[in-house]
């Protein structure tokens, strides 16, 4: 009796415990501190200046040298939180910024971080001095002045309502520099490294690698996980095969869904994919000084004539291409929906009859046999696909036109020039904010950017005022007016926007994929398993 | 002989000369700015008065003229500039890659040797025979077959088969042997095929040449063993063309093997030569031909000079 007490006691004990066992959550894996994470980037940063690179060749392997002021959340884009910046207040009238600095910061060579440090950076980011090179000036210029009241403290002051100031705070190349070290030279940021970042700056090898090393002094003790990393110059085939070899745990700008493909096959259970929409598209610029491009029926048919929402499904499937878009990334809080887009001139579902105007538009302008040359990059991934796409698309309404693809130096050059007639331009920036994203769109005399030519004082207008507005609802407003009046005009019109695809070892943990791959790059989270 | 060294290296000077302003000219009339490349690149909104900056940081708002009596005064006293792109010195950022471009172009030499004498002499010797003609198709297939293509196919291989491939990064022979061989062999066994097939055919032509000379005749009749009349008589003579051929081989390799060092991501002389090239580096692209001119005057003297070495009837005055 005792005995059979017993045993079914010990079975219900049993019982409990296996669906105990069972119900429970699966513990979050720990990180795991130690190791070098080895990972490829395409290209190499020809200086080491943050205010001076616009690429992801500096990112990758310069920025985990550094901190800025804030920075965007690695796993909820597009929100924003402290870096250096621990937090920070902004007036009702969007006039000041007050931002309360972290303590015990130190620079790589044991220097304390304050205040001044940040104000020198961003007198440095908005007036630079002469021989040093600011990028994004104009994104500052807004900043009527900066005062330190404590080491601790900084405030910006603005002479005017910014809708992006607190992403431009937040921008990846807004790198905090030592106050002392531009007090001696300018300069010294293009040849030398000193952050506060995660990582210590070790060697760089011409052509060849990056080395990284922990900052034991890092003012979150907890961070960085890594130990270091090796960021190796490799591209193409080359990096392809490394990365399936495992030579390299990841590439962090993107792949095509072929090369993705042969990854993940020869990675098996090995591989993670992360997909995201990215803030990078290829637009047609058609330069309006230059006939026919100066008529608008024929700039108007040119858009009409392309399929994109049929050609986003095809050309998904062999390039980086993916999401029908506006002139902000959809998804995008400001982004138009697809019901906006679809009234939109070039946009709607209705291929034939848009081709139909299209061909009544160059019948009516005089054009209707129209050819031209097409000046694209000689970029397989994803210039080429889009350009034979954009062609055979004109092709359907009678046009011929002629692929010329340069290589990068010939193509900047006939972009700027005054020989282009037409061309496939690029926007890939940092995040989707409207006032970083628009000022392609712009009069040509206020953006270096816009290569059409076009002078618009109405987008100029509405570009303004949407940069002041800060009522969410009031600027969507504005942004749609500026989008309708430029795809009317049809100066220059987005093709497809881009889709990013990473494909890493599983080893790496804890890196989330942003829309931008400027993004996300300090390496201060992720950690390596065993 | 001194005399006649003594003028060859003062030919150079007028050979370098001309060299220098052909390839200065031929860049400037090239379109395309690096200012703007650089700075552009990106997509970032650069106002015009920064381009001007730097063009001007970069001398290039000077006249021509000005810009390469600059460029070539700092030459004649040991100084190459520095690169438009990094601002490094020239010299540094080809130093950095010299070394393994000519490991390459040595150990394919080597390789090329090891292959081409052997095989070219039995070739020849078994003239017309199964093994003159498998050698034939060996070599044919060196020339036939793109030492790029090649070199794809051993990385797939090993990948494949292995999981495996060679190490990313260039390590010298001097601080770890083992690392360096790991990665350095697949590329010069892939060049070197190619290069030992140019080799073989002029080696086999050669001494089928030489081998019908008359004092090939008088050895064979005076019964000195076949072996010693190859070696002895033979081949002496028959490597002057062999020699030119490896010589001018070994000359193109430092600089040439862009595609290759592409598939084996070497971090050599050729990849530089392209990425300058795409930048518009001009600084640097004329410190690299001006190094591949040097390569190829030194190389041509040296052949001149073992052509005297190994024939005693050629002496230079």
């Amino acid at each position: 009796m005792i005995r059979s007490s017993f045993a079914v006691a010990m079975g219900v004990v049993g019982a409990a415990l296996l669906t105990t066992a069972l119900a429970a959550p699966a513990k979050a894996e720990e990180p795991r501190r130690g190791g070098i994470l080895n990972f490829a980037v395409g290209a190499e940063p020809p200086n080491y200046d943050c205010h001076a690179n616009t690429s992801f060749a500096f990112t990758h392997p310069v920025r985990p040298h550094y901190n800025t002021l804030l920075r965007f959340v690695p796993d909820n884009y597009p929100q924003v939180e402290g870096d250096l910046a621990e937090s920070w207040e902004v007036s009702d009238d969007g006039l000041t910024y007050t931002f309360h600095l972290r303590q015990g910061v130190q620079f790589h060579d044991g220097s304390p971080f304050t205040s001044e440090d940040v104000r020198a950076t961003y007198d440095r980011l908005r007036n630079p001095p002469d021989g040093v090179v600011s990028i994004r000036q104009a994104s500052y210029a807004d900043i009527e002045s900066i005062e330190t009241p404590d080491d601790h403290t900084v405030i910006f002051k603005l002479s005017a309502p910014n809708a992006a100031m607190l992403s431009n705070f937040a921008s990846p190349w807004d790198c905090i520099y030592s106050a002392e070290k531009l007090a001696e030279d300018p300069n010294f940021p293009r040849q030398n490294i000193l952050g506060t970042g995660p990582f210590v700056f070790e060697e760089h090898a011409a052509g060849s690698h990056w080395i990284g090393k922990r900052n034991e002094n890092y003012w979150d003790p907890e961070r960085p996980y890594l130990d270091g990393y090796r960021a190796v110059f490799i591209s193409g085939a080359p990096m392809v095969n490394a990365l399936s070899a495992g030579e390299v745990l990841a590439e962090f700008r993107g792949h095509s869904p072929a090369d993705a493909d042969r990854i993940m096959q020869q990675l098996g259970d090995k591989g993670v994919r992360q997909e995201s929409p990215w803030t990078c598209l290829l637009s047609v610029a058609l330069n309006v000084q230059k006939p026919p491009f100066d008529d608008i029926r024929v700039r108007q048919a040119l858009s009409l004539a392309i399929d994109r929402w049929g050609g986003a499904e095809a050309l998904s499937r062999i390039a980086l291409v993916r999401h029908v878009g506006g002139i902000l990334r959809p998804g995008y809080e400001y982004a138009a929906t697809d019901e906006e887009l679809e009234a939109l001139p070039g946009f709607g579902r209705d291929v034939e009859a848009n081709r139909a105007e299209a061909r009544r538009l160059l019948e009516e302008a005089g054009y209707p046999d129209l050819s031209f040359t097409f000046t694209n990059h000689n970029v397989p991934m994803p210039y080429t696909p889009v350009g034979v796409f954009l062609i055979d698309q004109w092709r359907q309404i009678g046009v011929t036109v002629e692929h010329e693809q340069l290589e990068t130096r010939l193509y900047t050059d006939k972009l700027l020039g005054n020989e282009l007639e037409a061309g496939l331009d690029f926007a890939c920036d940092f995040m989707d904010e409207p006032s970083i994203q628009l000022i392609k769109y712009i009069s040509a005399d206020k953006s270096a950017i816009n290569y059409t030519g076009s002078i618009d004082e109405t987008l100029d207008r509405l570009y303004e005022e949407q940069s002041r507005e800060l009522d969410p609802a009031k600027r969507r407003e504005l942004i749609r007016e500026f989008e309708k009046h430029l795809l009317t005009q049809a100066y220059q019109f987005p093709t497809i926007w881009w889709h990013r695809i990473i494909v890493h070892h599983d080893k790496l943990k804890n890196w989330h994929i942003t829309p931008s791959h400027y993004l996300n790059v300090d390496l201060a989270d992720v950690w390596l398993a065993e | 002989m001194f005399a006649y060294t003594i003028r060859r290296i003062l030919l150079m000077i007028p050979t370098l000369l001309g060299v220098a302003i052909l390839v200065f000219l031929m860049l400037r009339l090239m379109p395309g700015d690096i200012v703007e490349t650089m700075l552009r690149e990106g997509g970032g909104n650069v106002p015009a008065h920064v381009i001007e900056q730097e063009r001007a940081r970069l001398g290039l708002d000077q006249p021509i003229h000005i810009q390469f009596i600059s460029w070539f005064g700092g030459i004649l006293q040991g100084d190459f500039g520095a690169s438009m792109w990094t601002g490094k010195p020239v010299l540094y950022e080809i130093g950095t890659r010299l070394e393994l471009s000519l490991q390459i172009a040595i150990m394919a030499t080597i390789l090329a040797i090891l292959i081409a004498l052997p095989l070219g002499t039995l070739a020849a010797i078994f003239q017309n025979t199964i093994v003159d003609h498998v050698i034939r198709v060996i070599s044919i297939a060196g020339l036939a077959i793109p030492s790029f293509w090649l070199g794809m196919v051993i990385i797939l291989l090993l990948l494949t088969f292995y999981g495996w491939i060679p190490p990313l990064t260039f390590t010298s022979f001097f601080k770890d042997p083992w690392q360096n061989l790991s990665q350095l062999i697949w590329p010069a066994m892939a060049v070197g095929y190619r290069y030992s097939a140019v080799a073989t055919r002029m080696a086999r032509s050669s001494i089928l040449e030489v081998m019908q000379e008359d004092y090939i005749r008088t050895a064979r009749a005076k019964g000195v063993y076949e072996h010693l009349v190859v070696a002895r008589h033979g081949m002496r003579n028959a490597l002057l063309p062999v020699i030119t051929v490896i010589g001018l081989e070994f000359a193109f390799l430092i600089g040439g093997l862009v595609v290759t060092e592409q598939v084996f991501n070497l971090n050599g002389i050729g990849r530089l030569f392209v990425q300058a090239t795409t930048r518009g580096d001009y600084t640097m692209i004329q410190g690299l031909v001006l190094l591949v001119a040097v390569t190829f005057i030194m190389v041509n003297f040296l052949i001149d000079m073992l052509y005297a070495a190994l024939d005693p009837r050629i002496r230079y005055k």
